[in-house]
């Protein structure tokens, strides 16, 4: 990476390769991680962008970009609808399996977790590195699908069989993506859950921790053990398109006026299963990281302790576990019976109460703190309403008869699009902003930032505000053209601002993209290892961090977020400070003054 | 970046007691669990909705099955030997009995293989029926599973015993890791054994 070129004066000289392509280092990986996934949120956001055109205008030529496109897919600059499927399929798989969770796991979790806890690298270097290379791979098995006859996967983001199963090749190609990505993901967590258990600094106990790693920690354990009934579920799926098997076919399927050439007796329903049995820990998944990073800089811009640090701990860890049983409120619809759809209504409700209690806490933090309001502190001011719109119009579909109502409309969509775009990738963003000085050396752009906050929350709003409108109007979330019923064409109007919004969202983006690769050269220079003088390991680091990451060892002292410590002649005491008030500073920075805590 | 600086840990954390490569293996044990968990899960959810399920023991070699099992067993006694055997600083008696685990992880393969063979002989396939389906498919990802942990240990075996040489401990915890793998191995086919072939 070329931002990690000139601040590394590494005593030892490796071949390029090794050091920027194959290496070991977790903060390489964890920049290969992050550079990748944004390649990967632009191109799914691209995807998105080309479908709402279709959504807006239905049946009208594509302005230009339509022309680029062959005739098989874009017949005269027109969609058709096995394309604007294909895209649906990939805009969901590309940002969640290869935009948003590579970004808040394999980028920040790399990058930042060794160094919170004090840990000169992950537990197993290489390991991490072929995490990343068969991430990559799967990566490349997408993007190339588009390219196999009949195009990409066409079956949503979800793959439901029986139509998945007699679906054109390019799910085939999906398959074998997932199970690359799914290795990744394992491979990742188990390196995670090692090094924060074994590789913690001298004094740094698990409530020191900060919660950024606890948030990491609880989403490794998720990726873990909900991900290999994903894994067996693909494999099974393989089977019945490959094999012929038919593990989720029912008997006496007849497909365009044709009994289908298959033994029967599987269960369409089993796929529903053990896919929800991992994709519902994996909203946790999206959302966990985005909670932690948050919580990192809403502390640090507050200069006050986080809120309630004890409760949000014992919340994040009860989410992570309750996740696992929530999974069948995605098919209240299935007709799996009212005992089971009681029981999973009843999780559903338990499962709020941890995320409200992780929320008001960051609320909480707030009030009566000298709010900085920095560029990443913008981005969580507004991850919080955003987060809290997401989760509260989760609500209606929690509970099976109002769900009745808004299942699979763009009510679902709006739903949970206000949880991951407004929420999980503004937090995302915010990590950007607050982590760049400490892997580049050079501050990002303050007005720049600030214009790309101000325009990504306008039109992620004017993107999914009214689409919680059309899906109480009753649009089915898949409908290729709304216009054609009576319902959708009433509420046309809000679909085409959705999509306008879209596209100056995209646009707003430019502001982004910019600030990130001017920055990385022209950006000013931060002028201490700390430059948001924050409490946590990675600001004892030099900058950016060499191989190793310490000079010496730390030893950790205090909790995570000693800010405005009464009687302090600094707002600030880091964690590695010792008792008698002792660190390695910069001249430029007070030395901190014992605050006797723990 | 080079591997030499930041140096590998054999001795055992403090408050966890294990090395780290044992707490990983047995972190990807767990999910392994979980990936085996589905499977036998899908087999009672689709026997449990099927109108007939027919008996395994009537289908299937059984007296195959049961000499495959005891082949696996004695693997899995044969790997302990091999870390016992270091860990007694018998380098000559851990190559033995690994080359041996080896050995029995082919003869098991090879018994796997006629099986499947002779079903293909009798034109069955997986596709023939449901229990044919999860048959195959769960025996063929153990299968699977065994083709990896010969890969391993032909690889700890050969190529990777030089590090015996220079540091003993962390090679010895190499075999420790290789050995929950195979074991692990070793009781998916136990659950399969009986759930498969006799019930």
């Amino acid at each position: 990476m070329a931002e990690h070129a000139h601040g590394d004066h590494g005593h030892h000289e490796l071949p390029f390769w090794q050091k920027y392509v194959f290496s070991t280092d977790h903060k390489v990986i964890g920049i290969q991680y992050a550079v990748t996934a944004l390649f990967f949120l632009l191109f799914g956001f691209c995807l998105m962008m080309m479908m709402r055109w279709q959504l807006a205008y239905p049946g009208q030529p594509m302005p230009w970009i339509g022309t680029l496109f062959s005739a098989v897919n874009m017949p005269e600059g027109i969609m058709v609808p096995e394309f604007y499927n294909q895209l649906g399929a990939m805009h969901g798989t590309i940002m969640v399996f290869l935009g948003v969770v590579p970004l808040a796991v394999g980028g920040f979790g790399n990058y930042v977790l060794p160094l919170q806890i004090g840990a000169p690298d992950m537990a197993f270097p290489k390991l991490n590195m072929a995490s990343y290379w068969v991430f990559y791979v799967g990566g490349v098995i997408m993007l190339a699908s588009f390219f196999v006859p009949e195009g990409a996967a066409q079956s949503g983001w979800t793959s439901y069989p029986p139509l998945a199963v007699i679906a054109p090749t390019g799910q085939t190609w999906w398959l074998w993506g997932m199970v690359a990505l799914i290795t990744s993901s394992l491979l990742g967590s188990v390196n995670f859950i090692v090094t924060t258990v074994q590789m913690r600094a001298e004094g740094l106990s698990f409530f020191r921790l900060p919660f950024f790693v606890w948030a990491q920690f609880v989403t490794a354990f998720l990726l873990l053990l909900a991900f290999p009934p994903l894994e067996a579920a693909g494999v099974m799926q393989l089977m019945d398109r490959i094999a012929g098997t038919s593990f989720f076919m029912p008997s006496g399927l007849v497909v365009t006026g044709q009994a289908l050439d298959v033994s029967g007796g599987g269960s369409p329903l089993l796929w529903q299963h053990l896919f929800w049995f991992l994709a519902h820990p994996e909203v946790y998944v999206l959302i966990l990281p985005a909670m932690g990073i948050v919580g990192e800089i809403v502390a640090n811009n507050t200069r006050r302790p986080l809120w309630g640090y004890r409760t949000l701990v014992y919340s994040i860890v009860f989410l992570g576990f309750m996740s696992f049983i929530v999974w069948a409120h995605h098919m209240f619809m299935t007709g799996m019976g009212t005992t089971i759809s009681t029981f999973f209504q009843a999780t559903t409700m338990i499962i709020s109460i941890p995320s409200v209690i992780i929320l008001t806490a960051f609320a909480l933090s707030l009030h009566g703190g000298s709010i900085r309001f920095t560029v990443p502190m913008l981005f969580c001011l507004a991850f919080i309403p955003m987060f809290a719109i997401g989760g509260l119009t989760g609500l209606p579909l929690g509970l099976t008869a109002s769900d009745l109502h808004l299942h699979d409309t763009y009510y679902v969509i709006g739903h949970f699009h206000y949880v991951v775009a407004p929420g999980t990738i503004f937090a995302l963003f915010a990590g950007i902003y607050y982590w760049f000085p400490k892997a580049t050396g050079r501050m990002m752009n303050d007005a720049l930032g600030k214009l790309h906050f101000w325009t990504s929350l306008i039109f992620m709003n004017g993107v999914f505000m009214p689409m919680m409108f059309v899906g109480m109007a009753g649009v089915s979330r898949r409908l290729y053209d709304q216009t054609q019923y009576a319902y959708g064409a009433q509420v046309q109007g809000l679909t085409a601002m959705s999509s306008w919004s879209a596209w100056l969202l995209g646009l707003a983006q430019i502001f982004f993209i910019v600030n990130f690769f001017w920055s990385m050269r022209k950006g000013k220079k931060v002028e201490s290892d700390n430059p948001w003088q924050a409490t946590t390991l990675e600001w004892a680091t030099p900058t950016p961090p060499p191989h190793g990451n310490f000079k010496d060892t730390p030893r950790v002292c205090r909790g995570p977020y000693e800010y405005s410590v009464p009687g302090a002649s600094s707002d600030f005491i880091p964690q590695h400070a010792s008792d008698n008030g002792q660190v390695d500073q910069p001249e430029s920075e007070p030395a901190p003054t014992p605050a006797d805590d723990d | 970046m080079s591997v030499e600086e930041i140096p590998h840990t054999v001795e055992p954390h403090p408050i966890t007691g294990v090395y780290n490569g044992k707490f990983g293996i047995w972190l990807f044990l767990a999910s392994e669990v979980m990936l085996f968990g589905a499977l036998f899960s899908t087999l009672v959810l689709l026997r449990v909705g099927a109108p007939s399920w027919p008996q395994g023991s009537e289908l299937l070699n059984v007296p195959l099955a049961t000499l495959n099992t005891f082949v696996l067993i004695a693997s899995s006694v044969t790997m302990v030997m091999s870390w016992a055997s270091l860990k007694m600083d018998n380098f000559g008696r851990f190559k033995l009995y690994l080359g041996l685990t080896v050995l029995l992880a082919f003869v098991f393969l090879v018994i796997k293989y006629f099986e499947y063979t002779h079903k293909f002989h009798l034109g069955i396939f997986p596709s023939t029926s449901t229990f044919y389906a999860t048959y195959f498919t769960m025996t063929g990802l153990h299968g699977l599973h065994v083709v990896g942990g010969i890969i391993v240990n032909l690889y700890l075996l050969f190529p990777g015993s030089k590090l015996w040489h220079t540091a003993p401990e962390q090679f010895a915890n190499r075999i420790e890791c290789a050995g929950l793998y195979w074991h692990f191995v070793d009781l998916v086919w136990i659950f399969l054994f009986p759930i498969l072939y006799l019930l």
